[in-house]
Formats: C-alpha cells, sequence, structure tokens
C-alpha cells in the first residue's frame, strides 16, 4: 500500500539551515505571546533521503511525456525540449526580483516584450500581454477587456454567446464577468450552425467566444462570415487558443477577425504541464482593445525596456506581478529554437499525425463527422458501448499497453467520445504501435470483454472508486 | 531546431494512407484569404545558439546569487534545498497532465494530497484545495466566495494589505454587486476605530493581512472575534513560512486562509511561477474552488488518490462552477510540499526563528543610524518598514556602490510615505549582510 509521507518517521534536524545562535526562548520574547503559534504544527519528522526516496517513488507512479505516448485531446502533449528547462533553471533568471530597479532587469524586461511582439506576429494581433496565469485566467481577463471596452463605448451587453461543443471554462468565465451564457448549435457538419447564431445575434450580445479549429478537430470554415454578422451586432470575437497548435504560421486568427485571443503557452508552444500547471495564458488584442489591457505592459523606448507607469484604462491587475515568467520565457527559448519554418513545421506534423490516425482508427471507431481534421479528431465508442464496453473502459484498458488515455466524454455533443490529439512530436511509429494496441482492445471487446471492463491491470492502483470519494471527503492526513 | 519525428518517407506514406495528395490538401477548409501571409519570425536556430542567446541576456539581470538582497513584499529570498528541483524536474512530474486518469497519475494525485495536507497542517485549517495562481488571486477568489457564500455586499480591505492585492480583489469583485470598503491604517496596522465603524450586518467578509504589506503583525485574533460578532466571515492572507513560529489563521478563528507560497521552496523568478493556496474550515468545504484530490480505495480495497469533488468544476458545471479556474500551478505546490516535507515539524520552527531573529538584528541596527526611524511600533515577523530621511537618489546610489538589492522603496505604492522602506530579512541574510546595509545607508 502507499505509504503517506505522514506516515513515516526517521531522523531530521534541518541541519540544511544554520544553526540558531540563540536559544528558541530568547528570540521568542521578540513578539509579544499573543502572536505565537502555541501547538506544534503537525509536519512530518523524516530524513532528506526519506524525502527524496518517497517523491521518487511517487514520481514512478506517473504516466508522463517523456515516458509514454499522451494522446490526450484539447491538451496538446507534445515533447517539452529539455534546453528550455534549463533555461528556465538558470541563476539569473530564477533568482530575480521583479521589484529590482529596471536598470538591474532589462534581460528579463526584454524577453517579455520581445515575447508580447512575436505572439502579435504569429496570431495577428496588434498587442500581447502575459500576466494571466493560464487559460481560463486569460479568458478571464478577455472577457473583462469585452466588458470595459462596451462600457467605454457607453454599451450596455448582457450575453455572450458561446458553441455547444466549447470548453468548460469559457461559459464559466463569461459567468464569473456577469454574462448571460446563450449557447450556439454545432451543424451537421461538426461546425457552428450559422443559421442558430443569427437567430441569437443581435445588440445585447457582448461576444462570440470560438475555438478555431473546435474541439472536434475541425476548421471553421465559415469564420469570415461569422466574423462579419458579429461585428455587425455590435459584438467582439474571442478567440480560445487551446486548438492554436494546428494554425502555426498557416493563418491566424486576427486575420480571421478575432479581436481578443488568449494562447496555452503549456499547449501550444512546449511549456511542460507539470501534473496541472504552472501554465501561461497570454492575451492579445486588436488595436482599438490595447488600452484596456492589464496593467503593467512591457514598453520599449530606444534601447531601454521600461513598465509602463500609467495606464487609466486598463481593466487593472488579475495577479500579483508581471505574470509566469518562468512558463514565458521557455516559450520565447522556443519560438527563437523553432523560428518561421520550425513553427510551421510544428503545425504541419501535428495535422498529417492526426489525420493519419484517424484514417486508420476509423476502420474501428466510428467517426462522427468525417473530412480532414486537422490537429485533432473525435472519434466515437458508441458501437463498442453496444457490446457493453464503454469510451472509459477502452482508456482504462489503454493503460495497461503503457499509453495515456485520449480525453474522453468532451466534447459533451458526442457520445462515447474519444478526442485524439497526437500532436507533431510523435513518430509514425508510435502512431502505428497505438493502432495496432486499439486494434487489439478491439478484438477483446469481443472475445473477452471482462478484460477490458476489469481495466486497468498493470497500473499501481486498479480502477479507483470516485463516488466513495466525492460521498466521504477524504481531502487530507489527520494523524492516527 | 525542430523536434519533429517523422522522416520525408513517413509523410510520403501517411499522406497515402489519408488519401490526400499532398499537405496543402488537408487545408482545403481554410479560406484562401487567409493563407496570404508569412510570419516575419526569424529563421531557428540551433540548442547551441539558444543557450549562448540567453545566457547573455541573463547577465543583463543581478540575481540574488551574487548581489544580496534585502526586496520583498511578497515575494522574498529565501534558501532552497537542492532536492526540491532534482524532484521536481524530473520528468514524471513535470511532462505530466492534470490527474484526469487517476490510475495512471497517482504520482501526482498523491503528492497533492499531501500538499493539501501540509498546508492545513501548517495553517491549522480543515480543508486546502491543490493549489491556485497566486496569493493575490487566492485572496480575490476568497472574496468572492465570501460574497457569495454569506450573501452580503461588504468586504473590508485595509490598506495594509498588499497593494497588488487589493487591485486584483477589486478586479475579481467588479461584476458582483459587491462593496469594497476601504480601511485606513494606524501605526501601520489596520485601524481599528475605522474597521469598528465599517463593520456590520452587511459585511460578507473581513481581510487581513498577516503579516501585513509592512511586515506588521496585525491583531488578527482581536480582528476576527469582532467580524464573527457581526456574522461576518474572515479572510487571513498569510504568509506560510512565518507559521512555524507565529499563530496560524486557524487558531484564531479564520473562516478562510490564503496565501503565496513563494517562501515554501519556489525561486522568485521574476515574480513567477508560484503557486497560491486556499484552505476553509469546514462548513466552506463544497465551495473551495479549483481542484482537489481525495483520499478513496481502488477495486481492490487498496489506497488510491483521485480528483474529487468535481461537482463545483467548470469542466462538469460549466457556467454554474465555483470558479473558472482550470489549471493551476501544480509543479510549483509540488516543491512547497517537499519543501514542507524536508523542513518537517523541526525545520518550519528554525526557519521561522531564523527569519525573526534576522530581521530583529537587522531592524535594532538600522534604528541606531541618524535619520532612520521606525515606521511603525508593532510587533514583526521577517519584514519591516524602517522612514530614512536621506535623499532618495544618494540611498540608490550608495545600494548600487555596495552591490545589493533593495531594501524596496514605497514610493510606487504609498506616495505619502515616500520616504520609508520595506526591509526584508530572511534566513539567508548573516550579520555582515546587515553591517554592509547600515553602512550603505550611512553613507548616503
Amino acid at each position: 500500500m502507499s505509504v503517506l509521507i505522514f506516515e513515516k518517521h526517521s531522523r531530521n534536524d534541518a541541519s540544511w539551515l544554520p544553526k540558531l545562535k540563540e536559544p528558541e526562548e530568547d528570540i521568542l520574547k521578540k513578539l509579544p505571546k499573543e502572536f505565537l503559534r502555541k501547538k506544534e504544527a503537525g509536519l512530518p519528522s523524516v530524513s532528506e533521503l526519506d524525502v527524496v526516496r518517497h517523491f521518487t517513488n511517487l514520481s514512478q507512479k506517473n504516466f508522463c511525456v517523456d515516458g509514454n505516448f499522451y494522446p490526450l485531446g484539447s491538451c496538446t502533449m507534445k515533447y517539452n525540449p529539455k534546453c528550455l528547462d534549463s533555461i528556465a533553471s538558470a541563476t539569473s533568471f530564477a533568482q530575480i526580483h521583479p521589484y529590482e530597479n529596471e536598470e538591474h532587469v532589462q534581460g528579463a524586461l526584454r524577453v517579455l516584450y520581445e515575447m508580447q511582439a512575436a505572439l502579435s506576429e504569429i496570431m495577428g494581433m496588434d498587442e500581447f500581454t502575459l500576466q494571466p496565469a493560464a487559460g481560463a485566467h486569460g479568458e478571464f481577463c478577455g472577457l473583462l477587456i469585452t466588458s470595459a471596452y462596451h462600457r467605454f463605448k457607453k454599451q450596455k451587453k448582457t450575453k455572450v454567446l458561446i458553441p455547444d461543443s466549447a470548453h468548460g471554462t469559457n461559459p464559466a468565465s463569461a459567468a464569473l464577468c456577469g454574462y448571460e451564457v446563450v449557447q450556439v448549435k454545432t451543424n451537421a457538419r461538426g461546425l457552428v450552425d450559422v443559421e442558430d447564431l443569427k437567430t441569437k445575434l443581435d445588440g445585447n450580445v457582448a461576444c462570440l467566444m470560438m475555438t478555431n479549429p473546435n474541439t472536434l478537430g475541425l476548421f471553421e470554415k465559415d469564420i469570415l462570415e461569422i466574423s462579419k454578422l458579429v461585428h455587425a451586432a455590435g459584438g467582439l470575437l474571442y478567440y480560445d487558443g487551446a486548438n492554436m497548435n494546428a494554425l502555426l504560421g498557416i493563418c491566424r486568427p486576427g486575420d480571421m477577425g478575432f479581436d481578443i485571443v488568449h494562447l496555452n503557452l503549456h499547449k501550444t508552444f512546449a511549456v511542460p504541464h507539470g501534473g496541472g500547471g504552472p501554465g501561461s495564458g497570454p492575451v492579445g488584442v486588436k488595436k482599438e482593445l490595447i488600452s484596456f489591457l492589464p496593467k503593467p505592459r512591457v514598453l520599449k523606448q530606444d534601447a531601454w525596456y521600461t513598465l509602463e507607469k500609467t495606464a487609466p484604462h486598463s481593466i487593472g491587475k488579475l495577479r500579483s506581478f508581471y505574470g509566469n515568467f518562468g512558463a514565458i520565457l521557455r516559450s520565447y527559448g522556443y519560438i527563437k529554437a523553432l523560428g518561421r519554418d520550425g513553427l510551421a513545421a510544428v503545425s504541419e506534423h501535428a495535422i498529417l499525425n492526426a489525420n493519419y490516425l484517424k484514417a486508420r482508427l476509423k476502420k474501428i471507431f466510428d467517426v462522427p463527422y468525417d473530412g480532414f481534421c486537422m490537429h485533432e479528431f473525435v472519434m466515437s465508442a458508441r458501437n463498442q458501448k453496444k457490446k457493453g464496453v464503454k469510451a472509459l473502459d477502452i482508456a482504462k484498458r489503454l493503460l495497461d499497453f503503457g499509453v495515456y488515455a485520449p480525453t474522453i466524454y468532451f466534447p459533451l455533443i458526442v457520445e462515447e467520445a474519444l478526442m485524439v490529439e497526437p500532436t507533431e512530436t510523435e513518430s509514425k511509429e508510435t502512431l502505428d504501435e497505438f493502432v495496432r494496441i486499439l486494434l487489439e482492445i478491439n478484438k477483446e471487446i469481443d472475445q473477452n470483454p471482462q478484460k477490458v471492463l476489469d481495466a486497468p491491470h498493470t497500473t499501481p492502483v486498479s480502477r479507483i472508486d470516485e463516488v466513495q470519494a466525492a460521498r466521504n471527503p477524504n481531502l487530507r492526513y489527520k494523524g492516527i | 531546431m525542430q523536434y519533429i519525428s517523422n522522416t520525408e518517407k513517413d509523410k510520403l506514406e501517411m499522406l497515402q494512407t489519408i488519401g490526400a495528395p499532398s499537405f496543402e490538401s488537408l487545408l482545403s477548409d481554410i479560406p484562401k484569404a487567409l493563407r496570404n501571409f508569412k510570419l516575419n519570425i526569424p529563421e531557428g536556430i540551433s540548442e547551441l545558439e539558444l543557450d549562448r542567446q540567453l545566457d547573455e541576456l541573463a547577465h543583463l539581470n543581478k540575481n540574488f546569487k551574487y548581489h544580496m538582497s534585502f526586496l520583498g513584499g511578497g515575494n522574498y529570498d529565501h534558501f532552497v534545498p537542492a532536492v526540491i528541483d532534482r524532484l521536481a524536474l524530473r520528468g514524471e512530474f513535470i511532462t505530466a497532465y492534470t490527474p484526469y486518469q487517476g490510475e495512471a497519475s497517482q504520482g501526482s494525485l498523491q503528492s497533492m494530497y499531501e500538499f493539501q495536507s501540509l498546508i492545513c497542517e501548517l495553517t491549522a485549517m480543515d480543508a486546502s484545495n491543490a493549489s491556485m495562481y497566486d496569493g493575490a488571486s487566492s485572496l480575490a477568489e476568497a472574496a468572492l466566495l465570501a460574497v457569495r457564500f454569506a450573501e452580503r455586499k461588504k468586504i473590508l480591505l485595509p490598506a495594509t494589505v498588499h497593494p497588488e492585492y487589493r487591485e486584483v480583489v477589486k478586479t475579481y469583485l467588479s461584476f458582483l454587486e459587491a462593496e469594497i470598503i476601504d480601511i485606513p491604517m494606524k501605526d501601520g496596522a489596520m485601524d481599528f476605530d475605522a474597521f469598528r465603524k465599517a463593520l456590520d450586518e452587511n459585511t460578507a467578509a473581513v481581510i487581513v493581512q498577516q503579516p501585513n504589506f509592512f511586515g506588521v503583525l496585525e491583531e488578527a485574533r482581536k480582528i476576527t472575534d469582532l467580524a464573527h460578532q457581526k456574522g461576518a466571515l474572515l479572510i487571513a492572507c498569510v504568509n506560510p513560512i512565518s507559521l512555524g513560529v507565529i499563530e496560524p489563521p486557524g487558531e484564531y478563528g479564520a473562516d478562510i486562509a490564503v496565501g503565496e507560497g513563494q517562501p515554501l521552496g519556489n525561486s522568485v523568478a521574476f515574480g513567477g511561477p508560484h503557486f497560491g493556496f486556499f484552505t476553509v474550515k469546514e462548513p466552506l468545504l463544497r465551495k473551495i474552488p479549483g481542484r482537489i484530490s481525495g483520499m478513496t480505495v481502488d477495486r481492490h480495497g487498496r489506497r488510491a488518490f483521485v480528483l474529487t469533488l468535481q461537482a463545483r468544476e467548470q469542466h462538469i458545471r460549466r457556467e454554474k462552477a465555483t470558479s473558472n479556474i482550470c489549471t493551476n500551478q501544480a509543479l510549483c505546490a509540488l516543491k512547497g510540499a517537499i519543501y514542507l516535507s524536508l523542513l518537517g515539524k523541526q525545520g518550519i520552527r528554525k526557519v521561522g526563528l531564523l527569519n525573526l531573529r534576522n530581521a530583529h538584528e537587522a531592524s535594532d541596527r538600522l534604528l541606531k543610524i541618524k535619520g532612520v526611524s521606525a515606521f511603525s511600533q508593532k510587533p514583526f515577523f521577517n519584514e519591516f518598514a524602517v522612514i530614512i530621511n536621506k535623499d532618495k537618489a544618494k540611498l540608490k546610489e550608495s545600494f548600487k556602490k555596495y552591490g545589493f538589492l533593495g531594501p524596496l522603496s514605497m514610493e510606487n505604492f504609498y506616495p505619502e510615505i515616500s520616504s520609508g522602506y520595506l526591509v526584508a530579512v530572511t534566513e539567508k541574510r548573516t550579520e555582515s549582510d546587515i553591517e554592509v546595509l547600515a553602512k550603505a545607508i550611512e553613507e548616503a
């Protein structure tokens, strides 16, 4: 059984810290008693070796991109170049303070400034903020800008339109900004239903939030018409950049008519996911929205990089300091290393890999929206479900073969959805092996379905009781 | 530099299987008008060249390793033991996704559960989530929770809370029918008379930062008791590294306790990434924003961990979620968990005592200098404010001459205290460091 760090005991004298020069009591006299902690904090007591061994053992219970194919749709689990980790760990980037005098951090400010410019170019926007810490934070930022813009124009807008295939963060972010969320339908081709959109567009629409390619992995080919319609109704067009890995150097959201975009640097721009962050969610805007960006932006005056001092129309601050600098720095290095041809190659091979897998897998699974896809595609296990095996079971069985599962049950509009995103960094050989494994699992569904239903068999734990976890929440160690 | 694994031969074979004559033909859905551009980005470079170029940029920055630092104001120069990066940078941690497939993510999930447990022990609170973006956004989410939960409109926000945090709270609450009441300060702490006057039956929550922006310890227990008498929640924003020595928020009765996790094993990194933490007392358990790992069992009855209480979250509840947060700061929180594990119950006390001692030594020394006076007479932990009646430009010159960073001028934060400086003194500072600072001030 897995042992908690609290359940281990060995000698710990924290001798990696310097010795106290005076007795504890003397030091504590510096504070009135009522400010002092009375009961010792119940932290563990273990040696350095035991800490190292504990967390090393824990790490070995994880699947990860470094060790496993990770075709998790909408998450862009590409290889994260190791040189970027080294750059982010460099002393003169890792050990600098956000409140140092500007003359002492010109290197860091230059990274931020050039990143604002590079992302603007790649996305076809006029300016970027790097402050948001993640995609959802970026959405919040974009919607605050939307709201500030309409207020500035003295327009009252109450609604945000969101396709039914959208990520859950879209409606959650809109709600946080006080908007009513109105869903737009997906048509039979898997695209935003323009006719439905027309019926929902009116003077109260603040913006339409879209992902392109959408979460089905399809390019919204009516985008130019959609853009015209939204703008004619006085709304803005918002781009969720979760799927930008499909479009680098191929086309630009700014040219499609998007007014606001957010990116997930931890998807498209190679920042490792870290088991759920840190990410970074920069937001780009068109010219007329620049003055609403969060403060401070980094500006360049001659050869001097400086933080913006006044921003009267800014939406304010979304977090302390200037963003997840360490993540931004990794993406800065990534863009520099790849250059324009390398960036285009990313999307080329992301699209090629997805279409190849789709072409091979459609012989096993139902693909509800056919045609060429972009960087990912969604298939359905509804035929397998008729035989008693669900998408969830297939996902769990994949783990036994050392492959992480695709995203399942998303988007919500596809029954028994399996969303596959191979990314550009995987080889044909890896993709072929994935197909072979799914063929084998599909055979099992016919011949020995129980094996799939009982999966996984080889992971550190077998199928987890999620119901008990939610019903009787045990969210912390409480001692013996 | 490219990280593509397909060969040209693979590519041709793949196109054949797809049934597409060329890569271009896969893009037929994209309107022609959108294809007519060329990226204005320089050509790629090798890893060797990248390393050299970034190294040149790095050298334009002054780091704490070679320039001792007295800078604080939310991020502090604490010692990060080698173990932390060695473990946290393991590919198994750093290149894993959010642990949606629990069976293949027990490492991340158990370390999140341990993180939550460690933070609860430290803060003496009942439950914690698996991390937030940072301290400021955690505080803002706490205020959001309070307004919704209490169904009251007012949030009392003292002027002694970090100015950037106050701005973030205002940004987050701008769309609720909430009213933020600024409480002025007195002697570097919350003004009690003003606080009492503002507190009423319509107050959702009172925020207190402990220690506050000036390093001063607020009378947290008294503030909490008064807040509770009016049925308001108490939100404490605490410095976690102080809690081995300073009374934790759970003990004085805070309902929500949040804070910035950077001091716990995370490098300052120009302000991020770090992590925020978010803890509550039992009644607010199901209102917590963000991801939570829970302990349960697998099919064979073995201990297992899984993301839980997901019915609060955006991917299930969409517009009705408690928060829109999705990706958080898992790896930074992992560093925090490793740091607290390394410290243990002995170390958390020791590091607190070292900070407390060094800061008081520095304060005693600086206050002996002519022209230097205390900003506040109240108790403090590892950071304190002084008024230096000397020419600011000369002071800056003198700091530069001696080659160290800080202290932080309060000019940009509180223009009315323009000769104030915030001095942060961690376990890393030695007697001779303090002497250098004193000399630099004396000579200015």
